[in-house]
């Protein structure tokens, strides 16, 4: 079928700054095989025409790796959350819309902003409480299955897919999936684990994890494939655990 | 108080910068950390195959000497050598503390680290994650950094794009001028001292391995004004990437460090599928040619010779590709050490790599010149540092894998203390006060007025492209002296058109056009830095090669290429290399060391 395509049609949702209403605007560009959706884009930015001529602003997004791992160029595609740099046009019905993610307050066309997510991990402090920075030798040693499962979930880059699918993700009022699995790789280091605690507590206050209705959306549009259900699994439980003895201990 | 009185200004948050933000806020001090991308995003996410140190866990009697005698002699012998020593030493404590900061690095059976080949040398020594090493390591930091800055010792500007540095009138930096991507407010952020961390210029040559923030932009405007600029003209070329409509995507060393073969059909345009094509009619030419080194010749090397088979003809389906087969490994093997990376050729070419050979073909993708800096990572400019891809040293002529990570961490480790101790010894606030501030911002904003009242019929991206295909066709892999002066005069047409480009885009309100207008005059100038470097070097030595003078000349040209800017180009001088360490030798990867 991609050979006998002339043009790519697209529709993208637009919006020229946060305090403006949203519209649509319909485009169509010149067909090349292997084209992704970011190739596209870059063809309106260098010549911002609509479908019937009409000179208009070009199209704002974000990019930077193009090879899905940097998370900023995420999209709603199609009605799909994904990246678009691995978005390939030849494995999209036409004409493909773009919109902008649902969740985060959108800045100006495709362009979001994500710092809430940032926020989520200084709320449940996702670093390892080191000592110091000088030499002090080899750290903890581990068998090459805790590394593999540790490995995963140290994958999430950021992207928001999962807390866009999330159906309780919102106004603030849960902290949502990539926060949670965050929370499990750095509970599951010998080291992280020494402040478990810390973590727990966020995850046990108002927008915790009892939030989570496991619907599982989460796991399924996970761009680096996180294990996001386990992990919700075993925080609740140690959360369960957590509070218990808390309760014992007082 | 007095201690959290000094202010550091790191511009750029890949491993580099967040190496030395870490640093500085560790010994109790202030930093200001400026980056295009939220840091966690930064190009540093993409490196895959791992990071050098010679812990000598595989009782192959390595050690940070041969680590070092690699790096020299992969580099051709251009780097200066003290620093290079001084990182070999550090890499494994280096490693050790990225393990403590939780990254999950591959291990043995007996639960310690593993190690993986890498070219350019017989070792294994190279420690990875999978095949996100990058990811992983900068993740670390990042986590490290955002601990400092709950703590309020690291203010973040994201999304804030450095355009200038603020130089009093002895020519002493005294700070940066950044502008905000969605505001366009332009302001100054007086500092004791700046560290520039800001990557690689790949985005020079359009297409290449690199993110789309690699510019080298705020690297170009520290040259012009005044800082200077060396080795501009040692480009590295990779050997294996996926050629892609809008960027050419990487395949790690790390896939012929796991036994990757290099292969192309013995007969010209053999059209049949590559799992027909008997063993006996495949050419393994670079195992045939380099029986020592094999497919792990360092990168100039393999990259030449893959240029020259496809110049041959011998190109799979008569195109410009080779095999990179990886399909005799195990499928368990391959999925628990390469996986990251042959999920990018799955998602993006289509072919299972575990079951078909991949199609590759060589792609710029690191820069060995940088801003000029001494052994504790100072430039030129007094209270002007620079650390990670964006400085000169360690590669030389040329860079070995997994050697850009360890020498990213090692310049942001030695940059730190070194801006701190500088910030100590001046005066601060001095007699010029804020005049100097406000005169910069002055300067920046009618440059951005100016741009977006300008009217003309050219497009900057149409510019961007043609500058790209230029420096691609002529400054990369082979190098004419009649090309490289034809695509200077090229680069001086594009900079007479820049001045009638007009912004595409009316509206201001978070717009790319007005930033990328900016960058593209400055790769633009960087450009001209990199291609008359390379006219000028009668020579060819690592990543540098010219038919018409194929020897290294060490004679002639065992010295640093030093660019300075002055309005009429760039002024050349050479420095001599501090070869003190180890003496200069003939490379030879055909037998072992
Ligand atoms: C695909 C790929 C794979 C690689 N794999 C490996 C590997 O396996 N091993 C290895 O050793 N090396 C590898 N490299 C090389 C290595 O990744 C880079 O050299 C290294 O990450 C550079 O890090 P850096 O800290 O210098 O800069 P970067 O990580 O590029 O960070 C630059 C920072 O500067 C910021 N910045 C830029 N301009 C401005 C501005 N004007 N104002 C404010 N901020 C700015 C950016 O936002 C960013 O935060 C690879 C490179 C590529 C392209
Ligand atoms: S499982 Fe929980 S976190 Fe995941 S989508 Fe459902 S509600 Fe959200
Ligand atoms: S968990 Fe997956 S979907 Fe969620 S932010 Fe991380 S990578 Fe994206
Ligand atoms: S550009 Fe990085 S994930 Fe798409």
């Amino acid at each position: 079928m991609g050979t006998e395509r002339k043009f790519i049609e697209l529709r993208i949702r637009r919006r020229a700054n946060p305090h403006s209403e949203p519209y649509w605007e319909e485009f169509a560009i010149p067909y090349r095989p292997n084209m992704n959706i970011i190739s596209c884009l870059m063809e309106i930015r260098k010549n911002p025409v609509t479908k019937d001529g009409r000179p208009t602003t070009p199209v704002v997004w974000e990019m930077n790796c193009l090879e899905q791992v940097c998370g900023i160029c995420t999209m709603v595609i199609n009605g799909r959350v994904r990246q678009s740099c691995s978005a390939l046009v030849d494995q999209l019905e036409q004409p493909i819309t773009l919109e902008p993610m649902s969740k985060f307050p959108n800045v100006r066309d495709l362009v979001v902003d994500r710092s809430e997510m940032f926020n989520h991990l200084k709320r449940i402090k996702a670093w390892i409480e080191i000592d110091g920075t000088y030499d002090l030798g080899p750290g903890p040693r581990m068998s090459q299955e805790e590394v593999e499962e540790r490995y995963a979930y140290s994958r999430c880059m950021t992207c928001g897919c999962c807390l866009e699918a999330c159906p309780q993700y919102g106004d603030g009022n849960y902290i949502g999936p990539q926060a949670i699995a965050q929370v499990r790789l750095m509970n599951m280091h010998p080291t992280g684990r020494m402040t478990r605690d810390d973590r727990l507590q966020v995850l046990m206050e108002e927008d915790g994890i009892h939030k989570c209705g496991n619907a599982q959306n989460c796991v399924r549009v996970c761009p680096m494939k996180l294990p996001l259900t386990k992990a919700i699994y075993e925080e609740n439980r140690e959360t369960t655990w957590y509070g218990l003895f808390s309760l014992l201990r007082r | 108080m007095a201690k959290n009185d000094i202010k550091i200004a790191v511009v750029g948050g890949g491993l580099a910068g967040l190496s030395a933000a870490m640093k500085i806020a560790e010994a109790g001090h202030h930093v200001d950390l400026f980056s295009v991308v939220a840091v966690r995003r930064s190009h540093s996410v993409c490196a895959q195959g791992g990071i050098n140190a010679a812990v000598n866990t595989k009782g192959e009697g390595d050690s940070p000497w041969k680590h070092f005698d690699d790096t020299v002699y992969g580099g051709d012998f251009l780097a200066d050598q003290p620093p290079v020593k001084a990182m070999c030493e550090m890499a494994p404590s280096i490693i050790y503390l990225f393990d403590r900061m939780g990254v999950p690095f591959s291990r043995t059976k007996e639960g310690l680290l593993d190690f993986r080949r890498f070219g350019g040398t017989l070792h294994h020594r190279t420690a990875f994650a999978g095949a996100s090493t990058g990811q992983q390591l900068l993740y670390a930091l990042d986590e490290q950094v955002r601990r400092y800055e709950a703590l309020g010792r690291v203010t973040k500007y994201e999304g804030w794009e450095m355009l200038s540095l603020v130089l009093d009138s002895h020519q002493v930096c005294r700070g940066i001028v950044a502008m905000n991507r969605q505001t366009l407010e332009v302001k100054a952020f007086p500092a004791d001292a700046v560290i520039m961390a800001t990557g690689g210029p790949g985005l020079i040559f359009g297409k290449s391995t690199n993110s789309q923030v690699c510019t080298g932009s705020a690297v170009s405007a520290c040259y012009q004004q005044g800082a200077r600029y060396a080795n501009g003209e040692f480009i590295q070329v990779h050997p294996t990437a996926i050629p892609g409509e809008d960027k050419l995507r990487l395949m790690s060393e790390s896939a012929r460090g796991e036994g990757g073969r290099i292969w192309v059909p013995r007969k010209k345009g053999d059209t049949r599928p590559p799992q027909e094509i008997p063993e006996k009619e495949r050419w393994y030419f670079l195992e045939e040619k380099y029986p020592a080194y094999g497919n792990l010749v360092p990168r100039d090397i393999a990259t030449r010779e893959i240029f020259m088979v496809c110049l041959q003809g011998y190109g799979v389906g008569g195109k410009n590709q080779v095999y990179l087969d990886l399909t005799h490994i195990p499928e368990e093997v391959l999925n628990r050490k390469l996986g990251a990376i042959l999920e990018i050729y799955e998602m993006f070419v289509g072919d299972d790599p575990r079951h078909v050979p991949m199609r590759i073909f060589p792609a710029v993708h690191y820069s060995m010149g940088g801003l000029w800096v001494d052994y504790n990572q100072r430039t030129n400019i007094p209270g002007l540092l620079a650390a990670g891809e964006c400085d000169f040293s360690i590669h030389g002529a040329n860079r070995l894998g997994a050697n850009s990570l360890v020498s990213c961490v090692y310049g942001g480790f030695v940059a730190a203390p070194a801006a701190i101790e500088y910030a100590k010894s001046i005066e601060r606030n001095g007699a010029e006060g804020s005049k100097i501030y406000e005169d910069e911002v002055k300067r920046q904003q009618e440059i951005n007025e100016r741009l977006i009242r300008q009217t003309g019929k050219e497009n900057q991206y149409a510019i961007h492209e043609e500058m790209g295909r230029w420096m691609t066709e002529n400054v990369t892999v082979i190098r004419y002296n009649d090309k490289l002066k034809e695509t200077d005069n090229k680069l001086l047409e594009l900079l007479d058109r820049y001045k009638r480009i007009s912004l595409n885009d009316s509206n201001m309100w978070a717009t790319h056009a007005l930033p990328h207008a900016r960058q593209l005059y400055n790769m633009l100038q960087l450009a001209r830095v990199i291609t008359l470097g390379a006219l000028n070097r009668n020579e060819s030595r690592g990543a540098h090669y010219k038919p018409e003078f194929p020897e290294r000349d060490d004679e002639n040209w065992l010295k640093t290429t030093i660019a300075e800017y002055s309005d009429e180009g760039p002024v050349f001088s050479y420095i001599p290399v501090d070869v003190s360490l180890i003496k200069p030798r003939k490379r030879d990867y055909s037998k072992a060391k």
